[in-house]
């Protein structure tokens, strides 16, 4: 019997593929890459493209990825696919949105973090809580 | 004849209320099933990204990402997932204690936390309490996707890189069952050591890196942590659907006993007028 890969294929998400395969090709940055069994440890970036499986009845399987990660052990694949698209600007927009609404928010707020009423107001919750429990006990 | 009016409404507000209560419960209960779902979902991710990491702590890479190195802390950030919506029982409380209770601890060590809320009313809170709030993201929805995440924890990522903090941990609440949510910290940065022990990788290797071990290592400690964090809502969201259905049950189940005694209380009262009107009945016949 030939032997055989484990092939991986996640998103964060979701599974997406999970199986042998005879040989995976997968498109890296910088060109794309075929992985047989026993191939040295791999660990790359992908870019948006197929990824192909040769399953062993000599299938191909494809699925398109927008990108993602690739780690290679001998003996098994694994595709970190991206569910977003993802580029250095995109994500430094989303951090700066992500910032701004936080400043938009907070413009009228205290220096400092005042533990003691903080503490008293959780404290009071908590304890509306156990007379609630306390209450529907009692109805029982 | 007007017996027990008052009391007559005041059942009826509470049947209400019963219903809105009821139509929550079940509301509550089919999200809770999908969201548990969506938890599992993301599971397969986790784990073999967690792997991925695990095996490179095993390999010997002539670069060392910051996010691995461990420093002394002077400052620390805290990734606070809550809920939107409260009417969920003490699901938040519970979990704000258990972050303020840890920020106590840090602030009586005279070091100061940043925080990045996730949820509004964890959000609120911060606000309350006065605390330095860096990043912010609320209304995810139902279906929380990891777009909405990335910037959010970028900014905590970016100010880990930059020195400005020196920890960095994720509060949510860990779903235990659909009773039981237990709020937890977690410590994503700088990266702890792993516990997973693999035999075969025990021997001297590293990887072949494409393009650069810097890129890639970046690429995948970033992913790393957000599918970390992605886990962490994904599951305070089952909690949270599912702390709000048993909240909703016993709303329901307290407005029914509330109903019960009401009725009584109003037959008593209608027995009562009816005794008395036939007395003074048969006290004027006999009068007669």
């Amino acid at each position: 019997m030939a032997m055989t890969l484990h092939v991986d294929i996640v998103s964060a998400e979701k599974e997406i593929y999970s199986g042998k395969a005879e040989m995976v090709f997968a498109p890296l940055v910088t060109g794309e890459v075929g992985v047989l069994p026993r191939h040295a440890p791999l660990l790359a970036r992908m870019k948006a493209g197929e990824v192909r499986v040769r399953t062993e009845s000599n299938e191909d399987l494809y699925f398109y990825v927008s990108g993602g990660l690739l780690e290679v052990q001998p003996y098994v694949v694994t595709v970190l696919a991206d569910t977003a698209l993802r580029a250095k600007d995109l994500d430094e927009a989303a951090a700066l949105q992500a910032k701004e609404r936080a400043e938009d928010a907070l413009k009228n707020r205290q220096a400092n973090i005042d533990y003691a009423k903080a503490q008293a107001e959780l404290a009071e919750a908590v304890a509306q809580l156990r007379a609630i429990k306390r209450l529907r006990e009692k109805t029982r | 004849m007007a017996v027990g009016k008052e009391i007559r409404k005041q059942i009826k507000s509470i049947q209400n209320t019963q219903k809105i209560t009821r139509a929550m419960e079940m509301v509550a209960a089919s999200k809770m099933r999908r969201a548990q779902e969506r938890m599992q979902a993301a599971r397969p991710y986790a784990h073999k990204i967690r792997n991925v990491v695990s095996h490179l702590h095993y390999a010997h890479p002539e670069y060392k990402h910051p996010f691995v190195i461990g420093r002394e802390a002077r400052r620390i950030g805290m990734i606070l997932t809550t809920s939107d919506r409260g009417l969920c029982g003490g699901l938040n409380t519970n979990l704000l204690r258990t972050a303020l209770i840890e920020m106590k601890a840090w602030h009586d060590q005279k070091i100061d936390v940043d925080m990045c809320t996730i949820g509004s009313k964890g959000f609120m809170f911060s606000k309350r309490i006065g605390g330095n709030i860096l990043s912010h993201v609320s209304h995810l929805g139902d279906s929380p996707r990891i777009e909405d995440l990335i910037g959010t924890v970028k900014v905590m990522l970016d100010a880990y890189t930059e020195g400005k903090v020196d920890r960095l941990y994720l509060v949510y609440n860990r779903f235990v069952n659909t009773m039981t949510q237990q709020p937890v910290i977690e410590q994503l940065l700088p990266l702890p050591a792993s516990a997973t022990e693999a035999e075969e990788l025990k021997h001297h290797w590293d990887y072949i890196y494409e393009p650069d071990a810097r890129e890639v290592l970046d690429d995948l400690l970033t992913r790393y942590i957000e599918s970390l964090v992605y886990h962490g809502v994904a599951e305070n969201q089952a909690c949270e659907q599912s702390a709000r259905m048993v909240a909703m049950k016993s709303a329901s189940d307290n407005a029914g006993t509330l109903i019960d005694e009401l009725k009584l209380k109003y037959n008593k009262a209608r027995q009562a007028a009816i005794t008395q009107e036939i007395s003074e009945i048969v006290g004027g016949a006999a009068a007669v």
